[in-house]
């Protein structure tokens, strides 16, 4: 999957976005989709924020892996990157405090969190495994976070109205949010194929 | 945490990591590698073990350094170590172990950021000594793998009719693929969930009714 113009450039954007999604086809990052779904205006400030940090880390592990590549250290990719991802985040939490405090009242406390969200790193050793250029890795990083956030959106929606329901006292929480996920999944896989 | 005196047993805290507070059907952490790579009962006990030995690498050498760390660098400090284990693992599963690097891909350089690891260098040994912290990961990591590779048996028996690749259910089973596919993955870990979560229900209220 590449990117040379503007239709490839859309389906890329599906590509990542429903097909590859990374909940409910690749499983990457579903910590934060158990433990953040409860709400939607929760998870919609962690989607946010995951959102925008993938981007960035896409964007930064980009050249630090053109670095590592030219010295030779292609093996310590997987120490640089989440170093880059949490000085990022770090990074971000401090910025966002000084400059934006509307946004880092409403995404602050997520921040921390995505530095072992699994998702963000995943993202950035794909971009390396998938030989992406700058510009695709950053859709990559970004249309891949917006699919992570559609899910926990989506999550959210449903465990908010799972919290009235009458479902047997042991499956309450993880195991019915799990089969849920499970019924989610199976409905994206309708998107497999669409995209080649 | 059931720790009554301050110095935790050896046994204790071993069994606590197996069983109490197991960490795929207790704590519920770790869960992307626990529904990614239990396509099979194979892949599971792979990465189980690999979790293992990081597991137990890192709470040791974090237990070791533990006061000469400053506490606002005590995160970033504690990946550093755990990713210079899982690049370790991984450098030595692609030469040793060519096929299972394959097939669990790129969840090999996520365990560095499981959150099991993370959350026991937190909470146990940045605050107990090496010998216990060793037993600590040892337990937990057992834990892990014993769950992981329960999921990864029932998933490859419904989905393909085989455990550990050796046909069980014989010619005539029509193999579920549904379940060695991304949703089964969810299904079967929230089914075993609910079941686990029932049966300790069942074992603490006949425990109760004892007591009392």
């Amino acid at each position: 999957m590449r990117i040379v113009d503007f239709t490839s450039f859309l389906l890329f954007m599906v590509y990542c976005v429903f097909v590859n999604n990374f909940i409910f086809s690749r499983f990457l990052g579903c910590c934060p989709f158990l433990g953040v779904s409860s709400k939607v205006e929760t998870a919609t400030g962690m989607g946010l924020a995951v959102t925008f940090v993938m981007g960035l880390a896409s964007f930064f592990t980009y050249f630090v892996n053109m670095l590592l590549m030219a010295l030779g250290l292609e093996y310590l990719q997987t120490i640089a990157f989440i170093l880059v991802i949490a000085a990022l985040v770090q990074f971000v939490e401090m910025f966002m405090k000084k400059s934006m405090p509307a946004l880092y009242s409403a995404l602050g406390i997520y921040l921390p969190l995505i530095t072992t969200n699994c998702a963000v790193l995943a993202v950035t050793l794909l971009n390396v495994q998938n030989n992406y250029n700058l510009f695709e890795s950053v859709c990559n990083g970004v249309f891949g976070a917006l699919g992570f956030m559609l899910a926990i959106v989506l999550m959210a929606g449903v465990r908010e109205r799972l919290e009235t329901s009458d479902i047997p006292k042991s499956f309450k929480g993880f195991p019915s949010s799990l089969v849920i996920a499970g019924l989610l999944s199976i409905a994206f896989m309708g998107f497999q194929g669409m995209v080649k | 945490m059931a720790e009554k005196s301050n110095k935790p047993t050896m046994r204790g805290v071993f069994v606590n990591g197996l069983l109490n507070e197991n960490p795929t059907f207790r704590l519920v952490l770790g869960t992307c590698p626990t529904l990614a790579v239990t396509t099979s009962a194979t892949n599971g006990i792979g990465m189980g073990l690999a979790a293992t030995f990081v597991l137990i690498c890192s709470n040791v050498v974090i237990s070791l350094v533990r006061k000469l760390i400053p506490d606002k660098a005590r995160i970033p400090s504690f990946i550093v170590i755990i990713a210079t284990f899982v690049t370790i693992v991984q450098m030595t599963m692609q030469a040793f172990l060519p096929s299972l690097y394959e097939s669990l891909g790129i969840f090999i350089p996520l365990i560095v950021v499981n959150c099991i690891i993370l959350a026991r260098a937190e909470a146990f040994a940045s605050k107990n000594g090496p010998l216990i912290s060793a037993v600590d990961g040892l337990g937990m990591g057992l834990g892990f793998t014993c769950a992981i590779t329960l999921i990864g048996i029932v998933r490859e028996l419904i989905g393909n009719g085989s455990v550990f690749g050796i046909n069980i259910l014989g010619a005539a089973y029509e193999p579920m693929l549904l379940f060695v596919l991304a949703p089964g993955g969810f299904i079967t870990y929230g089914l075993l969930l609910g079941i686990i979560n029932a049966l300790t229900a069942r074992r603490a209220a006949k425990k109760g009714g004892d007591q009392a």
